[in-house]
């Protein structure tokens, strides 16, 4: 028997609404069979806490008097330069923004001690942030310069907007040259010392609705432990990725772009992140629900990390010189025994994604369901799926000397 | 017999002087140099484990308190905010001893300080900078 999300959410104010994890999902089905737990569960809760570097929150600030026009101007918080591109007072700080004066890789593997993502995290937890700003000045926006705190309870709107999350799948990083090198998915020791992965495998979002089927524009999410929605699919969505018989995709795949009032949040779920030799980023908190309107989707929800695979990729070589070949496969069961072998090679695997966080980030959406505080939405339009033929393109590269 | 980690902080004008041979020689004391670190303009550091009977390692940490040497306990020297540690598990493969460990049942990351030798890496490996490193 179909269910429709009306339904479910009828069921959530009477307070008799089923809700499992992903995690939880699997022996459930396993004991009462597909097509009884697909007539009982109603929402079926995902989680992922990882690095997602296309993350960024704008700001409107209020205005000054006498007033001042940031567009076009330079803006700093906590010396990290924020987008200023807008009307007067809107600015927008990206995750990996850093200080002008930061060393970067001046002195190579380099710290990035401090950069965007940290901004928003303080910014979440209520701390006083100090922004300085220059401005050309205009005979309706006189001021041409402007030091301040500013703190989230002040500004109008303090918005968390993220281009890029929750990649449906990701690569695993090895490096097989001769020297340690340092990149967004950790230190890699030479040689394949080690391999890092970063996915929540089996309690991930998309690996769960594969398709699409469920999540779309509008749909309703745990965002950095407060509320927030699907706003687009993600930059690089990539549904024609290569997938298994089952239909999971066995490279980074789809992707979210995500959208939420930052006042709401919490520095819990919004965490500032840094790489050695890399750069700064922001640590988010994920958590989408599944409605069971079928047992097709419950289907769906009952992957488990060895039927998830992941592609080995080198970020010696194949990685920066955008090559497509592959070291291997291996599955997120295998990974997560904290070693794999590859080319004959014991080789120990960690991992940038928190597997226990993303548990409580499912089990607390799945808390505030069974409590009624958080009904599901219907999405107002489709992400693109795998019959859209949307692929992820490199970029075409032109000379500019005529 | 005990069998205690330390870290020795030898002022400059300690830093020529052979002390930790008198360990062997006068107390007895067996050690195994984790860590050893001098710079010309700055203090000697070395971190060590002690071996030998407890009479004698309190013979031999007296010695070298009275000859100027600062001793910490080794335990005290990195530490992890627990606040800060999200337990993604990015540590567990920088660090060269194994000091880190993923509970497979609890999918969280044990840090056993036990294992710790101070050397420093996870401080910057750490995304989230949860591991700190005191002096």
């Amino acid at each position: 028997m179909a269910k429709t999300i009306e339904e479910i959410n009828q069921k959530i104010k009477k307070g008799n609404v089923v809700v499992f994890t992903a995690e939880e999902i699997i022996n459930v089905v396993k004991e009462k069979g597909l097509k009884k737990a697909a007539e009982e569960v109603d929402v079926v809760t995902t989680g992922t806490f990882g690095p997602m570097c296309s993350s960024s929150a704008y700001l409107n600030i209020g205005h000054s008097n006498p007033r001042i026009k940031l567009g076009g101007g330079k803006t700093y918080l906590n010396d990290v330069p924020a987008y200023t591109g807008f009307a007067a007072v809107d600015i927008l700080i990206g995750a990996t923004a850093m200080p002008d004066d930061d060393p970067r890789n001046r002195t190579h593997p380099g710290e990035f001690n401090y950069g965007g993502g940290h901004v928003i995290e303080e910014l979440v937890a209520g701390k006083d942030i100090r922004l300085e700003a220059t401005a050309y000045g205009t005979d309706c926006y006189p001021r041409k310069k402007l030091e301040t705190w500013i703190n989230i309870r002040d500004l109008n709107e303090a918005v968390l907007f993220n281009i890029r999350n929750a990649y449906q799948n990701y690569n695993v990083a090895v490096n097989l040259s001769n020297k340690t090198i340092y990149t967004y998915m950790g230190i890699l020791r030479p040689e394949l010392g080690n391999a890092t992965f970063s996915s929540a495998g089996q309690l991930s979002p998309l690996l769960n609705d594969p398709f699409y089927k469920t999540i779309g524009i509008g749909t309703k999410i745990f965002l950095g432990g407060g509320i927030g929605y699907v706003a687009w699919q993600g930059t690089q969505h990539n549904p024609t990725a290569l997938r298994t018989d089952n239909g999971v995709p066995k490279r980074g795949a789809g992707t979210l772009a995500v959208i939420g009032d930052l006042k709401q949040m919490s520095p819990q779920w919004l965490v500032g992140t840094s790489f050695v030799g890399y750069g700064t980023t922001l640590t988010v908190g994920i958590g989408v629900p599944i409605p069971i309107l079928s047992e097709e989707i419950l289907g769906y929800t009952t992957v488990t990390d060895d039927q998830i695979y992941a592609a080995i990729v080198d970020y010696s070589d194949a990685y920066p010189h955008l090559k497509s070949t592959i070291v291997g496969e291996v599955n997120y069961a295998q990974l997560k025994t904290g070693k794999i072998t590859i080319q004959g090679k014991k080789v120990p695997t960690s991992s940038f994604s928190s597997y226990s966080k993303a548990v409580e980030i499912a089990g607390t959406l799945k808390q505030w369901i069974i409590s009624g505080k958080f009904q599901l939405t219907q999405p107002v339009a489709s992400i693109p799926g795998v019959e859209s033929g949307v692929t992820f393109k490199p970029l075409k590269e032109r000379s500019i000397q005529s | 017999m005990i069998s205690r980690k330390i870290v020795l902080h030898f002022p400059r004008r300690l830093v020529d002087r052979p002390l930790v041979y008198h360990l062997i020689k006068d107390y007895n004391l067996e050690f195994n140099i984790l860590k050893a670190q001098v710079t010309p303009a700055e203090e000697g550091l070395m971190v060590l484990e002690l071996k030998g009977k407890q009479e004698d390692y309190d013979k031999g940490i007296k010695y070298l308190t009275e000859a100027g040497v600062i001793i910490d306990a080794l335990s005290q020297n990195v530490s992890r905010n627990e606040q800060r540690c999200t337990h993604c598990g990015a540590c567990i493969t920088i660090c060269p001893t194994g000091a880190f460990e993923l509970d497979f049942v609890t999918r969280k990351t044990k840090f056993l300080d036990k294992k710790c030798i101070v050397c420093g890496l996870c401080i910057k490996g750490c995304p989230p900078r949860a591991m700190e490193l005191h002096f």
